[in-house]
């Protein structure tokens, strides 16, 4: 009886505590989402969105130029990024038993590790110097630098997922390899890979490092990649740094629309695999 | 591969004593790495028939089984040793392409293994995709022909284009026939087919494979004894990764020669 008492005390206590290690964890989230609204949403308006920058003093002025400006950059980091992580993935999942994967997974994970603010040097080397000048096609290849092994790693994790007894059938069915990984194993596994994408595309979308010497920022509306663009990153960076009380606001208001854009794409993610879920 | 010989008009039990069994092995040895899953074994399958292969669990047989369709060498540090002989000819021979075995010898696992991003008609025509092109009626046609060969028809006619994943595990595994069966292959392998269904899809797995064998030569693993003696023609007895003894069922059932054969069958061991 009193050994049953212990036990159950000792149960309880436990699952208090993972409770409140949990609590702990999203704490954080919460208090930098309750501080974002309370200080950002009050700036939120039509012209916050519709409008560029306007000089100090004069009064409106929004983050539309560095909205839409992460929104190219990020757009040319997926174009350069997502095809060659996922494809490096497919094959670490399917090929990569050997030497040659044990070196990519390996290169991989260094890469994971990398600062990001040494991944815009490298673009500032090898893409700004080069050209001349700033520009958002060289920010987009650092954020796609940023993305491939984050990529590689999960669309890997993703396709491994997948039970060899469909690989098997495949095979039996007399397909060919490449046909089998990419008609039934890869296929089976696109939901994970969407998912996948998209969390590392809202992970990169925050990234202000790789942008600084790159994509450089600009107080102008532009579309053209091959100069300097906002990005929402840069201009909360400009912005809080800057003195005046008005920057301050709109650096909040930004640092919120650039949360919501991340939590939006995750949420999208969270839905895809639901469905496919359903589906299975 | 060569065709297989034609047949003189003989009579009939001289044509079948003359007749190169449909698939045979000869001194057929399975390895992982330096032991041997099954060893030296030497058998043979007639046209039209049913051979099920039976033993304790690690005797070897669906070893056996996976190196009839160059299934074996897939797992990394396998290999096979003698001759796996289809219509005379081995398919281990160098100038053979282990995807064409595959298409003609066909494989059903024991656990339904639909593929589940295509619809079910997409998944009878599956091994269609690899083969020479055919037209959409056409392809219809065979999707029909092959349901129907596999009893599904009636049950998925009005949802061809659903999830497979819909479908009952007993419904899923005759889906799998049919895809197997679609391409028109010369031999059906069937590994453990029933053990992942409850008795009735069991009882349709076995109803149909007794139509199989009206136009495929059926081998089957299975660890049901019953089943074995339900649904083959022959049987092969092995243990401990070596043939003990093959013959006609009926024989085997009632007046094994083997000691160790009679033990099994009478459920002593195993």
């Amino acid at each position: 009886m009193h050994g049953r008492l212990i036990r159950r005390l000792f149960g309880s206590v436990m699952t208090g505590a993972t409770y409140g290690a949990a609590l702990l964890a999203i704490l954080p989230l919460a208090i930098i989402l309750a501080m974002l609204l309370v200080k950002g949403a009050g700036s939120l308006d039509w012209n916050f969105f519709t409008k560029s920058a306007v000089p100090v003093g004069e009064a409106g002025g929004g983050f539309a130029h560095a909205i839409v400006g992460t929104l190219i950059i990020v757009g040319l980091a997926c174009a350069v990024g997502v095809p060659i992580g996922v494809a490096v993935g497919i094959f670490l999942a399917e090929f990569g038993g050997g030497q040659l994967g044990f070196v990519i997974r390996f290169i991989a994970d260094v890469l994971n590790g990398v600062p990001s603010i040494v991944i815009g040097i490298f673009a500032w080397t090898w893409l700004v110097k080069p050209m001349g000048h700033f520009s958002a096609l060289a920010g987009g290849v650092a954020l796609g630098m940023i993305l491939v092994p984050i990529l590689a790693r999960t669309t890997e994790e993703m396709v491994r997922l997948v039970p060899n007894s469909l690989r098997e059938a495949a095979l039996a069915l007399g397909y060919q390899r490449w046909r089998t990984s990419l008609q039934v194993v890869v296929r089976s596994a696109t939901a994970g890979i969407v998912t996948g994408v998209l969390v590392a595309v809202a992970r990169v979308a925050g990234e202000t490092a790789p942008l600084l010497f790159t994509a450089l920022g600009n107080q102008f509306f532009s579309t053209r990649v091959q100069g300097p663009m906002a990005a929402l990153p840069l201009q909360v960076y400009a912005y809080a740094l800057g003195p005046y009380d008005e920057w301050h606001r709109q650096a909040w208001a930004g640092a919120l629309v650039l949360i919501m854009l991340v939590l939006v794409l995750s949420l999208v993610a969270r839905a895809v695999v639901r469905g496919k879920r359903q589906h299975a | 591969m060569t065709p297989p010989p034609t047949q003189p008009a003989a009579g009939r039990a001289e044509a079948e004593r003359a007749v190169v069994p449909r698939l045979a092995t000869d001194a057929l040895t399975a390895w992982y790495g330096s032991t041997s899953g099954v060893r030296d074994v030497t058998l043979a399958c007639r046209e039209n028939t049913v051979t099920a292969l039976i033993g304790p669990s690690g005797c070897g047989k669906s070893t056996l089984l996976r190196s009839l369709n160059r299934m074996h060498e897939l797992v990394p540090g396998t290999r096979v040793t003698g001759r796996v002989l289809l219509d005379g000819y081995d398919i281990y021979e160098r100038d053979v392409n282990p995807i064409q075995v595959r298409r003609r010898i066909g494989m059903v696992f024991q656990r339904p293994t639909p593929f589940p991003t295509m619809t079910i008609a997409e998944n009878v025509s599956a091994g269609l995709a690899i083969g020479p092109r055919v037209s959409r009626t056409e392809r219809a046609d065979i999707v029909e022909h092959a349901l129907k060969r596999a009893a599904l028809w009636d049950e998925v006619k009005d949802r061809l284009d659903d999830s497979p994943l819909e479908l009952s595990g007993g419904q899923q595994q005759r889906l799998c026939v049919a895809r197997t069966v679609a391409p028109e292959p010369e031999v059906i392998l069937l590994d453990e087919p029933t053990a992942a269904l409850d008795p009735g899809g069991a009882a349709h797995i076995e109803e149909l494979v007794q139509e199989l064998k009206r136009e495929f030569t059926v081998v089957i693993v299975t660890h049901n004894l019953q089943q074995a003696a339900r649904v083959s023609d022959y049987t092969a007895f092995f243990y401990l990764g070596e043939l003990v003894e093959v013959g006609a069922t009926t024989k085997i059932f009632t007046t094994p020669t083997k000691p160790q054969t009679e033990a099994y069958i009478t459920g002593r061991f195993g």
